[in-house]
């Protein structure tokens, strides 16, 4: 009963979302009278969704395997956390909690956006509803998640054990978020498109949508790249795998509509490239969901394949993104231009920094098409992988770390690039300092890693050197510096902190590939063997049975050089219900680093083949997304950029009747 | 220092143009040397595929065929025309199992085996590669759906 009221939410809920999407467009500059409808329209959009999302929840909880998704993904001995997260382990599923997403986002719009002029809020809701029709179209005409089985199943197949892992609960929800919330960005510059009225106050409301989105995207590729390195076991922490690829570029472009809007917010220009950027980062995003869902990709993402939902697929991001581009091409040449500015400001750094991320989201397209359209063109099977993705991707990015520093340092209008120069030698020379110090005290001399070192070093210290700068230590008495830097505007900190968090991250990659130590080799019980300066004691296996899987936990004992002792058990498992193996890897972290231990095979000796790695510094990889998503919050909790839209004097500006 | 306005256009234009062509340049430049071509075994026979090139392979594990000695791994893989014996050193995943498909990255040895340096492992217990399925069927091998034969 509950799951035949959660399809008849979904189908109601599709109906409003049409009839929102094409009443809000035929009269959107009537919207004194239809404008409550669509914002009453995009709450109820929302409920209803949430309703059968609710339904999927209870009948995955209460193991109904007469629904047919239960039955295929999960399994009445699946702990509790499983069989919720099992909800969106598979196609049907997760498109529902995208949908749901994309509705929550329609409705807090309509909740949220009060201070915004009727006509623009009328337009985005259209279009968001137009969003929600097309894709709870999508979920109820080709993967209909509320498909009953009868008789129902005694059990259900199971989760793939894979997928059994907290980061299932985690990571899907918060990239999906992140995808979404860009489909407001989208809405809006569709809105400006069609209404033809853009100015700085449109850059000041599309900002916190931006920022919230891409906060949840870096914080969900971050805990997508962890799930990777601990539960497959390789060691890696990115494959460039199309599916991974599909979710950075939209990051990548929505980095750049982050500054691009600022420039727009600060100078009225950049406008339609902002537009552009907009629609980019929401079809991007789109190809990031669906690409892999169309079965024209291999990748260990990809859900079983149907091939007329592939067609359904592409012909829908098609007529999306084809429409947004069409109109985009018919219409940008009507939004008014801003003016030109000097190269050298603070303008000119940013649309550097787009510049280069544009090239960068480039290549890194380039790399995850090119397969499919070779083979589509010649039927030749080539993979495009690390190091095509290591000469382009690397080489793109390190000249934008290279002139990072300078953009917050620059004026804007003018900026003296001498002068900046002359501040920033600090830094500059900090960077030096420590990169060869580094390279004495670990005595290793690989060919890119000081480069890289030197890179993220930089970034690091320029990022510090702005807020010492703005402070005015060393010019000043240092209390009245203190008084200055805790008077700075929290866009300062969020800057640095975000530009901080990126250094961090570039140091870890190069630390962690460039010193990384690798040990394979087969243990008897009892021994001992060493990596790099920890030893590795492998005592014997034990047996164990999990909650619905059985497994070999090996006992290691592993000596640190200053004597302390850490207990590790890797294990492998097998879990009956789908007779599949998988291996769990053990991870134990020093300081920032870390030793990975894998299980392997045993022999009729009762040795066992023992896979370790020793990372340093490894954490600094995620440490500096999390940075960067702190300092997107910090961001955010900034009145002056926060709010902006309801004073009265920036609703005049925007266009009126 | 102050720049006219066709100046300023010109400095703009220009250093779009210098990092489009260095993206440009790359991408080809790196599409040209830095891809992975996948062959079966009967290709990379009859195609004289060079010892030492990184490439891709991919057929069935031949049953009866994988020796374990510690970490070392050998292991026949066959198109069912052409068998290749193939060298790897490390665990092997969880889904590597005689008689299924296998996709590996390494390179051919003057010695005319295939030196692995890396096993691919899908998430599927019945996943089969694409590139297998096709490669399979190139040589008559392709019985069924889901499954070779």
């Amino acid at each position: 009963m509950a799951i035949e009221l959660g399809h008849f939410a979904l189908i109601l809920a599709f109906a409003i979302a049409a009839a929102s999407a094409v009443s809000g467009l035929w009269a959107w500059n009537r919207s004194d009278r239809i404008g409550l409808v669509l914002r009453q329209g995009a709450v109820l959009q929302f409920l209803l969704v949430a309703a059968a999302f609710a339904a999927l929840i209870q009948a995955f909880v209460t193991s109904d395997f007469s629904l047919a998704i239960a039955w295929q993904h999960s399994h009445s001995a699946q702990p509790l956390l499983f069989k919720i997260t099992s909800v969106w382990g598979n196609h049907e599923g997760s498109m529902v909690l995208w949908v749901l997403i994309l509705v929550a986002m329609g409705a807090a719009v309509a909740m949220f956006g009060g201070a915004l002029p009727d006509e623009l809020r009328t337009l985005v809701l259209s279009i968001q509803s137009l969003l929600a029709a097309a894709f709870t179209g999508f979920t109820l005409f080709t993967s209909n998640p509320f498909a009953r089985l009868s008789p129902a199943p005694f059990e259900g197949q199971e989760l793939n054990p894979i997928l059994q892992d907290i980061g299932l609960a985690v990571h899907p929800p918060l990239l999906y978020a992140g995808y979404v919330g860009f489909s407001v960005c989208f809405s809006f510059a569709i809105a400006a498109l069609i209404s033809g009225r853009i100015d700085a106050a449109w850059a000041r409301w599309v900002r916190p949508w931006t920022l919230v989105s891409w906060i949840f995207l870096t914080l969900g590729i971050a805990m997508g790249s962890y799930w990777a390195y601990y539960e497959l076991g390789w060691g890696g922490w990115w494959f460039w795998d199309p599916v991974e690829n599909a979710s950075f570029m939209p990051w990548l472009a929505g980095t750049a509509l982050l500054h691009s809007a600022l420039v727009m917010e600060k100078r009225n220009a950049l406008k339609i490239w902002t537009i552009f950027l907009a629609i980019i980062t929401f079809s991007l995003s789109l190809l990031g969901t669906f690409m892999v869902r169309s079965g024209i990709l291999t990748s260990v993402h990809t859900f079983a394949a149907d091939p007329t939902r592939g067609l359904v697929i592409l012909a829908l991001l098609a007529a999306l993104i084809g429409g947004a581009f069409a109109l985009f091409a018919f219409r940008a040449s009507a939004l008014r231009q801003g003016g030109l500015f000097a190269p050298i400001s603070r303008e000119g750094s940013l649309i550097l920094n787009n510049l280069f991320l544009a090239a960068a989201t480039a290549a890194v397209l380039t790399g995850t098409l090119y397969p499919l359209i070779l083979d589509a063109l010649t039927g030749r099977t080539i993979s495009v992988g690390e190091p095509f993705f290591a000469l382009t991707f690397g080489s793109i990015m390190a000249p934008l770390l290279v002139v990072l520093p300078f953009g917050p340092f620059l004026a804007w209008k003018r900026g003296d690039l001498i002068a900046v120069t002359q501040r920033l030698a600090g830094a500059a020379g900090a960077a030096v300092f420590v990169t060869i110090l580094v390279f004495a005290l670990s005595g290793a001399s690989i060919s890119l890693a000081p480069l890289g070192l030197l890179l993220g070093f930089w970034v690091g210290f320029g990022a510090i050197a702005e807020l010492i700068d703005r402070a005015g230590f060393g010019r000043m008495a240092i209390g009245l510096s203190m008084r200055r830097l805790i008077g700075l505007p929290r866009s300062a900190f969020s800057t640095a902190l975000a530009h901080f968090g990126l250094g961090v991250t570039v140091i870890g990659i190069v630390t962690a590939t460039a010193w990384q130590l690798e040990l394979v080799t087969t243990m008897q019980p009892g021994t001992s063997k060493p990596l790099g300066i920890y030893s590795i004691t492998f005592e014997g296996i034990d047996e164990r049975a999990g909650e619905n899987f059985a497994a070999e936990t090996g006992r290691f004992v592993v000596t640190a050089p200053d004597g302390s002792t850490r207990r590790f058990a890797p294990e492998r498992r097998v879990y009956p219900a789908s007779g599949m193996p998988t291996t769990e890897a053990w991870i134990e972290t020093y300081g920032f680093s870390q030793l990975y231990l894998q299980l392997g095979e045993d022999a009729v000796d009762g040795s066992h083949v023992v896979r370790a790695w020793y990372k340093p510094y490894v954490t600094l990889i995620w440490l500096g997304p999390l940075l960067m998503a702190a300092a997107g919050m910090l961001s955010l909790s900034d009145r002056r950029l926060r709010v902006g839209a309801p004073r009265p004097a920036a609703a005049k500006a925007a266009p009126a009747q | 220092m102050s720049m006219t306005r066709k100046q300023k256009r010109l400095a703009v234009i220009g250093g779009l143009g210098a990092v489009l062509a260095l993206a440009v340049t790359l991408i080809l430049f790196a599409l040209r040397d830095q891809i992975v071509f996948f062959y079966s075994p009967t290709e990379i026979q009859t195609k004289a595929v060079a010892a030492g090139t990184s490439i891709r392979m991919g057929g069935l594990v031949k049953e009866g065929s994988w020796v374990r000695t510690g970490e070392v791994n050998d292991f026949v893989v066959t198109d069912g025309t052409t068998e290749l014996t193939t060298h790897y050193n490390g665990i092997l995943p969880d889904l590597f199992k005689e008689g299924q498909g296998v996709v590996v990255e390494g390179a051919m040895t003057t010695a005319g085996t295939f030196a692995a340096t890396n096993v691919l492992a899908k998430h599927d217990e019945n996943y089969m590669p694409k590139e297998v399925v096709e490669a399979l069927k190139a040589n008559g091998e392709w019985q069924r759906d889901g499954a070779p034969g």
